[in-house]
């Protein structure tokens, strides 16, 4: 199988491939049209900014190669949000992949602490991509924007309010949190991705 | 519900953990990929590695050493230690440190807050206070590991460093490290209530007890010790499994 991670301007890159590795993937870190579409699998991961993150994609045509994609596609964390169709973030369009919006979390009295960091449960899990991982179970979430609930949505997170940590449209699966740090839970996730079936 | 985190430390030196660790588990304790390993293994939700290295030509061996971790633990962790240039936080994200800390050198130059933020977010920018309380009841900046008395009170620095863009604070009472007998509650929770980010408690824990303290008069985000760890004072399972009695949202 030939699994690809797409290269740009964000972070976790490194994390993402080493975890593949730990799991017996070598995947292909690379930004290159024909091999991206071409691969079995496609990993777009990410840590950063929206905007600086799509103006990269659209200088390099990635952003119309990756909404085209017919293999499963996994997001995670930015790689997720640039796949909805907009975020607050710098007032960004994104990919319109998922019909969901990319919110920033409003702080309100209980809770002062944004962007959110550490381990919280997922829940209301559907899909293939959580087979064998148990309600509520943990895993570890870095961000200030969230993907709201909506009819793509496969997983809930509650912080200050229930919003969507994962999504999934026909090919396209998208994780809030970071699956490459997420332990034996982060681990499953990404096995149970390597396991789709593949259409391209 | 966000979670709160236990965290280890494992200091390093020359590429080797530095306080006498005595696992039976593990075949060379020294080994920090190793005791690393088996502080996820046990349910550890980070890890944060100090290089107290003294001369710059062997830290060149920190980043060989990031990325050997960075392939074996499927957690997050956090390098601190000699961080001063953005080249320096550059190579450790590249080899796969979620996270770096910085504490003096961004004290004598605050703008490389912004800097680090700018470039490479200020989730992965951690900023660790040296904390000392004086007889004046005040809380006082330290820096170069303690050794160095400023005037400036710690509140103070937090919120200007997180005004320029740090996005966690580990702060550590020196008051209180070593001593076993409990975290700095009062100061921790004076810097959580005002600050929004997370706040990282460290030195003083001794028992399962104050880190419950730490997290509910102290609000800690999370705790972090070393040698109880370490020495199997207290042991990770054990600890989050009492914390979850308490009624603290804590992963098991």
């Amino acid at each position: 199988m030939n699994t690809v991670i797409i290269q740009y301007n964000a972070g976790n890159i490194q994390s993402v491939l080493y975890a593949l590795e730990r799991l017996g993937v070598q995947a292909k870190v690379t930004d290159d049209l024909e091999t991206i579409q071409s691969a079995d699998k496609v990993i777009f991961p990410g840590v950063g900014e929206a905007s600086t993150a799509m103006r990269y994609l659209q200088e390099r045509g990635l952003d119309k190669v990756i909404a085209n994609l017919n293999q499963p596609v996994l997001g995670i964390c930015l790689g997720m949000q640039l796949m909805c169709a907009y975020s607050e973030e710098n007032q960004t369009s994104c990919l319109g992949i998922f019909e969901e919006k990319v919110k920033l979390f409003k702080p309100t009295e209980e809770t002062i602490k944004v962007p959110q960091i550490g381990w919280n449960t997922i829940a209301s899990l559907k899909s293939d991509l959580f087979k064998g991982v148990n309600e509520n179970s943990y895993a570890y979430f870095v961000h200030g924007y969230y993907a709201a609930l909506g009819n793509h949505t496969i997983g809930t997170t509650h912080y200050i309010q229930p919003y969507s940590c994962a999504l999934h449209k026909q090919n396209f699966y998208g994780v809030q949190f970071h699956p490459e740090k997420s332990a034996k839970v982060g681990e499953q996730i990404i096995q149970n991705f390597l396991n789709l079936s593949i259409r391209k | 519900m966000l979670t709160k985190r236990i965290i280890p430390c494992l200091d390093i030196k020359d590429g080797r953990t530095v306080k006498g660790v005595n696992f039976e588990h593990i075949r060379d304790a020294g080994d920090p990929i190793a005791l690393g390993a088996f502080y996820a293994a046990q349910g550890a939700d980070e890890l944060v590695f100090l290089d107290i290295t003294a001369t710059v030509e062997k830290r060149k061996t920190l980043s060989e050493l990031v990325n050997k971790i960075a392939h074996k633990i499927n957690i997050p962790f956090t390098v601190g230690g000699g961080i001063k240039t953005e080249e320096d936080v550059h190579v450790l994200l590249q080899n796969g440190a979620d996270k770096i800390s910085i504490n003096t050198a961004a004290f004598l130059d605050p703008t490389l807050i912004k800097r680090f933020a700018n470039k490479f977010g200020s989730q992965c920018v951690v900023l660790a206070i040296d904390a000392k309380c004086e007889a004046d009841n005040n809380w006082y900046v330290y820096l170069n590991g303690g050794r160095t008395k400023t005037d400036k009170l710690v509140k103070d620095w937090a919120r200007e460093a997180v005004d320029l863009g740090v996005g966690e604070i580990l702060l550590t009472s020196m008051n209180h490290d070593g001593t076993k007998k409990g975290f700095a509650i009062e100061i921790t929770a004076d810097l959580s209530e005002i600050l929004p980010v997370p706040i990282i408690a460290s030195g003083g824990g001794g028992h399962q007890q104050h880190f419950y303290d730490v997290f509910t008069k102290g609000k800690a985000d999370a705790a972090l010790a070393a040698s109880i760890f370490h020495y199997k004072e207290v042991a990770i399972p054990d600890l989050k499994h009492f914390l979850h009695e308490q009624g603290i949202v804590i992963r098991l």
